[in-house]
């Protein structure tokens, strides 16, 4: 149907563009400011009145991070850290995912109303003791340390199970007919059948463990262990002293830091906007 | 492939009634296999942890007495009551939680209406609306540390310019917490946009047709029909909302770090402090319980009200 026109269609419009401009430019200025700053001179303060577009394109910060700060080694455990967790919990949430939608066993739906439950536990509750105990493994200070933890997610389970839950039966029986045992059906038929959902999953997951701050600062001791999230706070640890931070050099970590997570958005952008419409969870 | 010959043999076939049931009924027990994974790390790093933390929240475990810590019973929720600090991050995290919910949700619902009106280059506002949400904490805590310096920072630059006075944002007591506040908002906003869009989107157009034949004028159709109608929307949002307020940690660890004189001194932040700082840990584990009832009386709120929508939808 197409909708009535009217004399005030125009004039809404305009005013909506004018709230939508406004309100986007409220949300990029800040990242234009970033960026701006990052390529100040090094040590510069802040010039006054603050400058929003560049006049100065120094990009002496961005080699500094990788030379003065061990930038490069921050970049490779996060990349390292990330891979693992993000293969991880693909691969286990899809296997679980599988087994609670396509296989009948005994007990299946009450240990999956048992893993439901526990996405009402907040992780500060387990923080503490998951802590003990990856001291207890003599895993402080170590990529397992960082990675084991992450590698399974019951909200990774959920949402792959209702994807799984999508395929016909009939291509399950067809297979088992031929002769495929549960785990090629599962490889072959399933896995690539439900790209879409994995790439979610995927996506979700690396999101949250690239910018993920609290785990990290617990288990990266030593500065050779360092993520980039947690090298970039530590720049800006002593919030007392803040005024003695080298802003524009900090700003340029920041850019470092964010780069990877934007450019996979830009790839991923549909499948995060329906991750997010779809469950409505933060991951 | 479990075939009927091999359910036959007497091994399976015999023996207690839960046997027999568990072999009978389980014909495709591979799936334990593939759920092993999982579960296994289920009972690793969630359950067992969450019986630890019981235990640990009845001892008093710190550092030193890593493996005899003393059995106290209820003393630490006993200091907890008593505990001013940990009742000022409370009274934080409340604070916090009144303040970002409703703002958040009205300032993302006005977006999502402008959005929602079929307007050209939606998509593109859309992506540069989620720059902030998917920008790690840390990013932006310290693009905002600048942005909010009291006499180098562009807001207080942008106020003196138009003649209001300034504002020393992080460092009053009074005003950090709302800065907080502000910054949470401007960073949520395109991820609450994009849920309120998909409920928008699901109320039917034809309703609002009818509407305006029945003389509905644009104000009494938004509060008549489009509100109502958002309503499991609207209480999804504050259920999450609230409880996602009261884990607030990241923001605060870097942007104030609970300051100026415990303004923005959270719950979470509070446990953190206790535990890695303090190595208080059985004392910071009660404190997480008593956050964990606080969270857990929203979610079940939440179970409660989609039960009850599922239990609807149904006649």
């Amino acid at each position: 149907m197409v909708k009535p026109k009217h004399w005030w269609d125009l004039p809404v419009n305009i005013l909506g563009y004018v709230i939508l401009i406004g309100a986007t430019l409220m949300m990029v200025v800040p990242f234009i400011w970033m960026v701006t700053t990052s390529l100040k001179p090094s040590g510069s303060e802040f010039s006054y009145p603050p400058q929003l577009l560049p006049t100065s394109f120094d990009f002496s910060n961005y080699t500094d991070l990788f030379t003065l700060v061990p930038f490069g080694k921050y970049f490779l455990n996060t990349i390292l850290v990330t891979f693992f967790t993000v293969s991880g919990q693909v691969i286990v949430c899809a296997m679980a995912a599988y087994g609670f939608s396509r296989l009948h066993f005994m007990g299946r739906d009450t240990i999956f109303l048992l893993y439901l439950a526990t996405m009402m536990i907040p992780f500060q509750i387990t923080l503490i003791p998951l802590f003990l105990i990856v001291f207890g493994l003599g895993w402080i200070n170590t990529y397992q340390g960082l990675i084991i933890p992450g590698i399974s997610s019951v909200f990774g389970i959920f949402l792959l199970r209702q994807s799984f839950q999508g395929i016909p039966q009939d291509y399950h029986d067809a297979a088992r007919i031929d002769g495929a045992t549960e785990w090629v059906i599962f490889t072959r038929i399933f896995l690539p059948l439900t790209g879409p959902a994995l790439t979610t999953l995927a996506v979700f997951a690396f999101m949250g463990t690239w910018t993920d701050l609290l785990w990290p600062l617990l288990i990266a001791r030593s500065q050779e262990m360092r993520t980039l999230e947690l090298g970039l706070a530590y720049f800006n640890a002593n919030t007392t002293a803040f005024r003695q931070t080298n802003w524009p050099m900090v700003m340029a970590a920041a850019v470092v830091v964010m780069l990877p997570v934007l450019i996979v958005y830009i790839f991923a952008q549909r499948y995060f906007v329906a991750g997010i419409s779809l469950s409505g969870i933060k991951g | 492939m479990q075939n009927k010959a091999f359910l036959e043999q007497p091994f399976f076939t015999t023996g207690p009634g839960w046997w027999r049931r568990f072999w009978t009924r389980s014909n495709e027990r591979v799936g334990y296999l593939f759920i092993l994974p999982s579960l296994l790390h289920l009972i690793a790093f969630l359950l067992i942890p969450l019986l630890f933390s019981l235990y640990l929240s009845f001892t008093d475990w710190r550092g030193t007495n890593f493996y005899n810590a003393p059995f106290i019973g209820l003393s630490n929720y006993e200091f907890m009551l008593g505990d001013r600090r940990w009742w000022n991050a409370m009274g934080n995290s409340a604070y916090f939680t009144a303040l970002s919910v409703p703002l958040g949700m009205i300032i993302s619902l006005g977006i999502a209406l402008v959005m929602n009106q079929k307007l050209r280059g939606v998509y593109f506002f859309r992506t540069l609306f989620f720059m902030p949400v998917i920008s790690s904490w840390v990013a932006v805590s310290v693009i905002w540390i600048t942005l909010l310096d009291p006499q180098a920072g562009m807001v207080n630059y942008f106020l003196k310019s138009i003649g209001l006075p300034t504002v020393n944002w992080l460092g009053d007591p009074a005003s950090a917490m709302p800065s907080l506040v502000m910054i949470t908002i401007w960073k949520g906003a395109g991820f609450n946009m994009v849920i309120w869009l998909a409920g928008l989107q699901a109320i039917p157009q034809e309703l609002y047709e009818a509407a305006a034949i029945d003389g509905a004028n644009a104000r009494q159709s938004f509060f008549r029909l489009t509100l109502p109608l958002l309503t499991p929307t609207t209480f999804f949002m504050a259920i999450t909302g609230v409880i996602s307020s009261f884990q607030v940690f990241s923001s605060v660890y870097v942007i104030t770090g609970g300051g100026p004189r415990g303004a923005t001194d959270v719950a979470v932040h509070r446990i953190y402090l206790r535990a890695f700082e303090s190595f208080d840990m059985g004392y910071a584990s009660a404190l997480a319980w008593v956050l964990f009832f606080v969270i857990f009386v929203f979610t079940l709120l939440q179970v409660w009200y989609m039960r009850r929508r599922e239990e609807q939808a149904l006649f």
